[in-house]
């Protein structure tokens, strides 16, 4: 960075500091003349209001620090102490929980602009790979965040996702629960642990998105055609022209922001944190804070084991994906084959799941103690791994083309893809055993039984059968369809989609635009 | 495309607002009009008078506003005189020992916290068999749509419970109560607590002031919060429209 020949200053300090340090040729060429496609739209202002929600979120918790106490004893009166006695008290707090919402607002929709347009793929990957762990940093962060104010839903919400660890074999309950709580249960211990990686993590974030930007200003940006610039023609200087868009796009979300922050700052939050954490009493729903509701969603969504006919069936799918989508001609087997694949595995997948469902079939290897992945340990593989797929995500779609706008679709499959997270989330803000809709098939009598005592006046022989669709069925079914965006859709798409025709340069494509709307 | 966006931030911010609400559960609380609801709203200051003269005495006998001091009361209209009598009227352990190391009692300043009623949770739970009235300074944040809820709890009591329920000994039914048996009795009646500026001593009215106060109580900085709002909001606008002909002047010649 700034190596290279410089071209020198007239300032004789800038130019003396510059000459030993060439910071001033840095930011000249990085932030002034760096060259960026010509056709942002205004999803690509996202970048920089995140990078604002993250100084706003560093600075604000600082001062918040400065007055939080991390003791269980007086954590939750310190915090109140800070939003009632503080200077202006009132007002960081506000802004550091709204932060935290709108720090995850600006984020999904940077993401979901990286996916729209294919921002991931080659030479990006790495860039992406690091936006994913910023968003791990940040979801990490933002977790133990909630715990702090120590109230009810800290301690409960907590105690949900931290015995989720307790489900990997061997080392979960031994090693891993000890370490994250410091003792066996939330306790102080483990308040003082969130408090100082709390502290720390901002500054970790901080250090992978210098290297995210670093990666950016190797590639250059992507944009919305999602087609390299060619020359001085498809690009223009970062600043004024970026530098001033991104100011104006920067004030409208600081403007939603400040409504939540003075007109509504506890629309985002629940109520039960305004109760002091109590061990003794449990609160009816435990609910998570809503930028993790899809991956919460997903998690209750495994309620069943992983046998091993599932697990069996499920690697012979892999293996057809592998080696007849992924690797576009198989290098190993026949076409028959391949067949043969996708008919035993499914079958087996199927098999397996339903001597899940009737344990009283008595199928050997599928009682819950003979399984090897728990419903448990499943819903945490489950969760983990829906994000851990974008990890891999330049490798699942491999198609030439980046930008949505050409592949028509990929568009409707990112779009389905983004409503299913949308639906995830709703799903996960319900109780699991909420009906959404249920009927009643068989005799009229027994069925209003049902409706209006439960099942024990139902007489043996005339059972009827009770249709019904719950909230985790439909999670499950999500579920489903955001796993199988990544692993079955994009891998197909890539092979099979044809694509539209690419414009030859962005400088033309911007030029055919003006024309049409001109004409 | 920018409208998109907007409705995508607004649709992303609205969607957990209203799931919350819709996963409180319960019986639908019924909304009533506050003179501090909406974004110009402010507190009624002689409501609030109104509801602190019933918190003190009615709902002090058992419920305790440690969050609140003394202090705070003079967002109620009171001026430093009167807070000094008010806070008089209440003895409290000193904090230190005196300088033979005795610890003493003394007549509350203004700089204490309103007195609990009782020494801690356990000998509020042993006189209110075995149930604990909450601490209220932060009641109607710690409720889903508080301020209703707190109107709803004090005026939702009926008589005998639905066909059907039974209620044991010091439970009593009240309709807004999840769950519905609350082991608080009906704590108001009519002409219970006496006001001296001719508003109608009914328990609609003293509940509606009871949830002023305890609105106040748990959020005093609104009217601050709210008046810094407007400013934040008006100048970034302001700022918004200055940016937008700055970034198109400076666009002008690239579209």
């Amino acid at each position: 960075m700034g190596h290279g020949p410089r071209d020198g200053f007239d300032n004789p300090i800038i130019e003396w500091v510059d000459s030993r340090l060439p910071i001033f040729t840095m930011m000249q060429k990085e932030y002034g003349v760096f060259p960026t496609p010509r056709n942002f739209n205004w999803f690509w202002n996202f970048g920089a209001i995140a990078m604002f929600m993250l100084m706003t979120m560093i600075i604000t918790g600082i001062v918040l620090a400065m007055h939080y106490t991390a003791d269980t004893k007086l954590a939750f009166d310190s915090v109140e102490r800070i939003t009632r006695d503080v200077n202006g008290g009132w007002l960081l707090r506000n802004l550091h929980t709204n932060g935290a919402s709108f720090f995850f607002i600006a984020v999904y929709i940077h993401m979901f602009r990286g996916i729209y347009y294919g921002s991931y793929k080659g030479p990006r990957e790495l860039l992406w790979i690091l936006g994913v762990v910023i968003f791990l940093l940040m979801m990490a962060t933002a977790f133990i965040g909630y715990v702090l104010p120590w109230g009810q839903m800290s301690l409960w919400g907590a105690t949900v996702i931290t015995n989720l660890f307790s489900a990997i074999p061997f080392i979960g309950e031994e090693y891993i629960m000890p370490l994250l709580l410091g003792g066996f249960s939330i306790d102080n211990a483990t308040l003082t642990r969130f408090f100082a990686l709390h502290y720390l993590l901002p500054f970790v974030i901080f250090a992978v998105v210098f290297l995210h930007i670093w990666a950016l200003h190797v590639t250059g940006s992507n944009n919305p055609l999602g087609i390299e610039p060619k020359g001085v023609q498809d690009t223009l200087p970062f600043h004024p022209y970026y530098t001033m868009k991104d100011f104006f796009g920067m004030i409208i979300f600081m403007i939603i922001y400040a409504w939540f922050v003075f007109f509504a700052p506890d629309a985002m939050g629940h109520p039960d944190n305004y109760i002091p954490a109590n061990p003794m009493v449990t609160p009816p729903h435990i609910v998570p804070e809503w930028y993790f509701l899809p991956f919460y969603a997903i998690l209750r969504a495994i309620t069943f084991n992983f046998n091993l006919f599932m697990l069996a069936g499920l690697g012979l799918l892999a293996v057809f994906m592998v080696e007849f989508i992924w690797r576009y001609k198989p290098k190993y087997l026949s076409n028959g084959q391949g067949i043969l694949l996708v008919v035993v595995g499914s079958a087996l997948a199927v098999f397996g799941l339903l001597a899940d469902f009737n344990q009283t079939w008595g199928i050997p290897l599928t009682a819950s103690t003979q399984v090897p992945i728990s419903a448990k340990f499943g819903g945490v593989l489950a969760m983990f791994g829906s994000i851990g797929l974008l990890v891999v995500l330049p490798w699942l779609d491999s198609h030439p083309i980046r930008s949505a706008r050409f592949r028509p679709l990929f568009r409707v499959a990112v779009l389905t893809f983004t409503l299913s997270v949308f639906v995830l989330g709703y799903a996960g803000s319900q109780p699991s055993d909420k009906v959404y809709w249920s009927t009643c098939l068989g005799d009229a009598h027994v069925c209003e039984a049902i409706e209006h005592g439960g099942s024990a006046h139902v007489e043996s022989g005339a059972e009827p059968t009770v249709l019904k669709i719950d909230n985790t069925m439909v999670a499950q079914l999500f579920t489903a369809l955001y796993f199988s965006f990544f692993l079955i859709i994009l891998p197909l798409l890539s092979r099979f989609e044809k694509g539209r025709e690419l414009p030859t340069s962005i400088h033309e494509a911007v030029l055919a635009k003006k024309q049409k709307a001109g004409a | 495309m920018f409208v998109r966006n907007v409705l995508t931030v607004l649709i992303i911010g609205v969607t957990p607002v209203t799931a919350a609400f819709a996963s409180g559960g319960g019986p639908a609380i019924p909304s009533q009009e506050w003179s501090f609801s909406g974004a110009f709203g402010t507190y009624d200051k002689a409501a609030m008078q109104r509801g602190y003269k019933i918190y003190r005495e009615v709902c002090s006998s058992c419920h305790a506003m440690k969050r609140v001091y003394f202090r705070n009361l003079e967002a109620l209209g009171y001026n430093e005189t009167q807070i000094k009598n008010i806070a008089a009227e209440y003895t409290v352990i000193n904090e230190e020992p005196n300088d033979e190391g005795e610890m003493f009692e003394r007549s509350a300043l203004p700089s204490d916290a309103f007195v609990s009623p009782f020494a801690n949770d356990n000998a509020a739970k042993y006189a209110n068999g075995g149930a604990l009235p909450p601490d209220l300074s932060l009641i109607t944040k710690a409720r889903a749509n508080g301020s209703n809820y707190v109107w709803a709890l004090l005026t939702g009591y009926e008589e005998t419970p639905p066909h059907g329920e039974e209620l044991s000994e010091g439970q009593y039914w009240n309709t807004y109560f999840s769950g519905h048996k609350l082991s608080m009795a009906p704590p108001l009646m009519e002409e219970l607590v006496s006001y001296e500026d001719g508003t109608p001593e009914t328990v609609d009215q003293y509940a509606r002031d009871i949830a002023q106060f305890l609105t106040w109580a748990a959020d005093p900085h609104m009217e601050e919060r709210k008046s810094t709002g407007f400013k934040v909001i008006i100048f970034l606008m302001m700022f918004a429209g200055v940016m937008l002909s700055v970034k198109r002047k400076i666009w002008k010649d690239v579209h």
